[in-house]
């Protein structure tokens, strides 16, 4: 196998190497996301055939995804999930835009300072901080709250999207803003006419990935929530003792638990690698 | 004519602090509060169990924690998570790279199937795996295993520790292939083409131009899982609880089980201590590579 | 239009001063032209004049008001970018209106000057297009209507033909003259290129490390140059230069001996000047020639022949020698050839580089493009 990029080497290559080539490819993709595959399909199975032997041929059943509604109500967690991992994003997209902003177009001294330790701020262990934050939490009554959990994601999430935000703006030309302020532009101005529009598919994808950690977080929620805010995360964590052992209706509950954000996951992988790396690898 | 972006206009600074002031006010909190009550509890007598008993405790915290064999058990296996997932994730995140950047029939559908797991919740997974891969009786694997005439294993009671390893490098090993699949593309194709051109087979190309182009990222990869696997917490939480024994119970599961079970704020806020510690000397060296990425 | 003066502009970029006091006087109407290295400082000064950076210390006079704390859309300038700097999720008109847009504008009296300005730059079948399905050329009559509509007493150039293919410069340096003429306005431009420079501009101001070198007509510029950088810096191909030593001073010149033990008498002033000292002698390739009875002479390196003029780079005991002939010399390469010049025509740079003064201006030095225009009579 040929071990580096070789386009033309390999369109041209004897069929039986680019044959092999794509075998190996697949089956390292198809292994790799099995798990997830069969995840899916043990969903529609009944409790039984889940159990049984492994197979790909069975009878599909909704009866599992009406069950898990029925038993525990989903509905409630799905709707936690989508209101704090929505609400702290777009709260961390209006604390951080201007804040990019200022970073990207009125740099001073203390700018490159300024990231740095916001990066660094995300290195601080959860664990080290679960202490105070849980008692914090319990005084002023935010333990099992959605506010509460809104207000952790948000500044968990703000290093990030205040550096992807700040890398987007970077790329703009800043001739045009620039024309802008020739042509009587406010800064308020400035950003809502020509910076907003002009980065939206990168502000776009910051949310994004804000939306994906916030949803897929599982430090917080198991700790800082019980029932009432509880998300999918610490729901999907109730099936860890007895019910686990209903593989079709944690598999049924699993699949909707990831499938909106697996499908996000794959529509904005490219710009993500940016966001994950705080722009060392674009 | 080069412009300097950096301009002295006083009113411009004034601006830009005010336009910044609530995202660094909001960390600035999020950061100093936290951190000096765990610093301020880790030598205090704190126990919500015992609330008569409080009182400035010195190092006791730290003294029980130290000489607790819990405390070298759990960090021995942070260590050995942290080692092994790096190990697995790195290797095979810059192979998988390389062999998803050939070109074959369903390329880009292959990818978004093997960046998969990245996606999926931390307690998906970890239950997932659990039971229908690794369960000893009905999971994908004991019946592999079975119909290759090899024993089942009992992942969870013989090989605990292993087990998360596996978990937790399924989720991650996307993480370093995305990653790395991303720096690659911007591998210059010519020189490539100059390497082969002077005579570099695939192998030489790999180690003389493809390996060193990675370097970087394969760092930036390092770092950032470190990050994260230093204070793994739900694949433990929803699969071993730490067990059997000690035997899974990482640096973070035992501020845990210090804190919110034996609710002892004191030692648990001692650990919290440790753990930041731990993760500032990473820290330390990640802050310094994106610094000087700003550079550029 | 507008006047605009600049009085001992400084610019510092936090230790490093880029701008360092420069005066100048842009009367109305005038097309002045900043040119310089990449470095100089040009682009920046143009920049404190648009308002876009804040001058350190010194005043920005236009009309005679200070405009120093004034916003860059207040002070009655426009601006196209090098980059035109369009709006890429507007259409052509949207980019035009803007500015009026934020002003609150009416829409129909937008519409009408949109339409005015697009008439003029002949934009009207692109209106409704955006800037990503035009040309260069087409975006960049797109900028420049978007300042026009804006009615500035100044207009502002930053490198505007620096991303045209060369045909399309050529077009373009033309339609801008005859823009200049249309409208009736102060015009600032700021170009690296000095053919750019020399065609279009009234008045040219050479700038060098963030200081002005000399401030004067083209003609002035080309004929009497303050100093060795100007001389080297404007002209095409580049002057050359020889060390010469002073022989001799009278009312004529001063006399000095060529590489090669020639002499001859420069006719410039030499009252700064001491017997045997070392200067530079400078002389453009055009007013070399070839003569077999020359005082230089050296071997042909490289031979360009370009049609109608050939350029011989010779290699003389004084260094590497441009000299542009006719397009049907017969040298070949490895040639051994004589040259002369007139004496005239050369120029005596100091040990500081600074020119030594002509005795007698060159008649066209005071020309201006305003003369051409209207009758080389009118010239002073």
């Amino acid at each position: 196998m040929s071990m580096s990029r070789q386009p033309m080497a390999s369109r041209h290559a004897l069929p039986v190497k680019q044959l092999l080539l794509t075998l190996l490819a697949w089956s390292v993709a198809f292994v790799i996301f099995f798990p997830i595959l069969w995840m899916v399909l043990t969903g529609f199975k009944t409790e039984t055939a889940a159990i049984a032997d492994p197979s790909f041929i069975f009878s599909p059943t909704l009866e599992s995804y009406q069950a898990v509604q029925a038993r525990s109500g989903y509905a409630r967690f799905a709707i936690n999930s989508v209101a704090v991992a929505f609400g702290s994003t777009l709260l961390a997209l209006l604390i951080a835009i201007p804040s990019a902003y200022a970073m990207a177009f009125l740099p001073t001294k203390r700018t490159k300072g300024t990231l740095l330790w916001m990066l660094s701020t995300k290195m601080l262990p959860p664990v080290g901080v679960l202490v105070p934050i849980y008692l914090i939490f319990r005084d002023v009554g935010l333990l099992d709250t959605r506010t509460g959990l809104i207000l952790v994601y948000t500044l968990m999430n703000l290093p990030i999207v205040v550096w992807m935000l700040y890398t987007f703006f970077k790329d703009m030309p800043k001739d045009i803003l620039e024309a802008g302020r020739m042509d009587g532009a406010s800064t308020f101005q400035e950003v809502w006419y020509l910076l907003l529009p002009l980065t939206l598919p990168g502000i776009a994808s910051t949310g994004l990935l804000s939306v994906i950690l916030s949803w897929n977080e599982a430090f917080w929620s198991l700790n800082l929530t019980s029932s009432k805010a509880a998300p999918l995360t610490a729901y999907i964590a109730s099936f860890s003792s007895p019910e686990g052992l209903f593989w079709a209706k944690l598999s049924a509950a699993s699949t909707m638990a990831i499938a909106p954000i697996l499908i996000l996951g794959w529509m904005t992988q490219k710009q993500m690698v940016r966001g994950l790396t705080f722009g060392a690898v674009k | 004519m080069t412009r300097t972006r950096a301009s002295g206009r006083q009113v411009g600074g004034l601006r830009a602090l005010s336009l910044q002031a609530p995202a660094v006010t909001l960390l600035l909190l999020w950061m100093l509060i936290p951190l000096g009550m765990t610093l301020w509890f880790s030598l205090q007598r704190y126990n919500l169990l015992m609330p008569g008993m409080t009182g400035f405790a010195g190092f006791e915290n730290y003294e029980y924690l130290l000489t607790d064999p819990a405390l070298w058990v759990a960090m021995g296996n942070t260590l050995l998570l942290v080692g092994w997932v790096l190990a697995i994730t790195v290797v095979g995140g810059t192979l998988l790279a390389v062999l998803f950047q050939q070109e074959f029939p369903g390329r880009g559908i292959a990818r978004v199937l093997a960046i998969s797991p990245f996606f999926v919740m931390p307690t998906v997974s970890a239950l997932v795996w659990k039971n229908m891969m690794m369960h000893p009786g009905s999971g994908v694997l004991a019946w592999l295993f079975q119909s290759l005439g090899l024993p089942a294993i009992d992942w969870f009671s013989n090989f605990p520790l292993t087990s998360i390893v596996i978990i937790v490098s399924w989720q991650w090993l996307p993480f370093a292939l995305l990653i790395l699949l991303t720096a690659l593309q911007s591998l210059d194709e010519d020189q490539v083409e100059a390497a082969r051109m002077d005579g570099a087979g695939p192998l030489a190309i790999f180690f003389f131009i493809t390996l060193p182009h990675l370097k970087r990222a394969i760092s930036v990869v390092i770092m950032i899982e470190m990050i994260f696997l230093l204070t793994i917490f739900a694949e433990i939480f929803v699969t071993t609880s730490g067990g059997p024994g000690l035997a899974t119970t990482n640096l973070a599961y035992l501020i845990y089980i210090r804190a919110l079970l034996d609710f002892d704020v004191g030692v648990a806020s001692a650990g919290g201590v440790v753990a930041i510690i731990l993760a500032n000397i990473v820290a330390i060296f990640l802050v310094r590579m994106v610094a000087r990425n700003l550079e550029e | 239009m507008a006047t605009l003066q600049l009085h001992d502009l400084v610019k510092r970029f936090g230790d490093t001063e880029v701008i360092k006091g420069v005066d100048l006087d842009v009367e109305d109407r005038e097309f002045v032209v900043f040119v310089g290295p990449s470095g100089c400082g040009k682009s920046t000064l143009m920049r404190m004049i648009a308002g876009l950076e804040s001058a350190s210390e010194g005043d920005i006079l236009i009309d005679g008001q200070r405009m120093n704390d004034v916003g860059p859309a207040d002070r009655g300038l426009a601006m196209v970018f090098q980059s035109y700097a369009l709006y890429p999720h507007m259409s052509v008109a949207d980019n035009m209106g803007f500015s009026m847009r934020l002003a609150g504008v009416p829409k129909a009296e937008r519409r009408a000057k949109v339409l005015e300005a697009a008439r003029i730059l002949q934009l009207e079948p692109l209106l409704e297009r955006k800037p990503k399905a035009l040309s260069g050329g087409q975006r960049q009559r797109v900028a420049i209507g978007r300042a026009i509509v804006r009615n500035p007493g100044i207009f502002l150039f930053d490198e505007p033909l620096s991303n045209l293919d060369a045909a399309l410069r050529v077009q373009m340096r033309i339609e801008l003259a005859r823009l200049h003429e249309e409208l009736d306005a102060t015009m600032i431009y700021v170009t690296h290129d000095q053919i750019e420079a020399m065609t279009m501009a009234d008045k040219i101001v050479v700038l060098h490390d963030g200081v002005v070198e000399q401030v004067g007509s083209p003609m002035a510029l080309y004929h009497h140059p303050r100093n060795r950088f100007v001389a080297g810096f404007i002209g095409s191909p580049t002057m050359n230069f020889f060390a010469v030593e002073v022989a001799g001073l009278d009312a004529e010149g001063v006399r000095v001996t060529l590489p090669g033990g020639g002499q001859c008498v420069v006719p410039v002033d030499g009252s700064r000047v001491q017997q045997a000292a070392t200067l530079e002698l400078g002389i453009r390739p055009e007013h070399l020639r070839l003569d077999d009875a020359g005082p230089l002479g050296g071997t042909i390196q490289v031979l360009e022949r370009l049609g109608g003029q050939t350029s011989l780079y010779i290699e003389t005991d004084g260094g590497l020698v441009t000299l542009m002939a006719d397009g049907d010399v017969a040298y070949r390469v490895h040639d051994p050839v004589r040259f002369g010049f007139d004496a005239s025509r050369a120029h005596l740079f100091d040990a500081e580089g600074l020119a030594c003064e002509s005795l007698k201006a060159h008649p066209l030095a005071s020309l201006t493009r305003q003369d051409n225009r209207v009758s080389p009579q009118a010239a002073p």
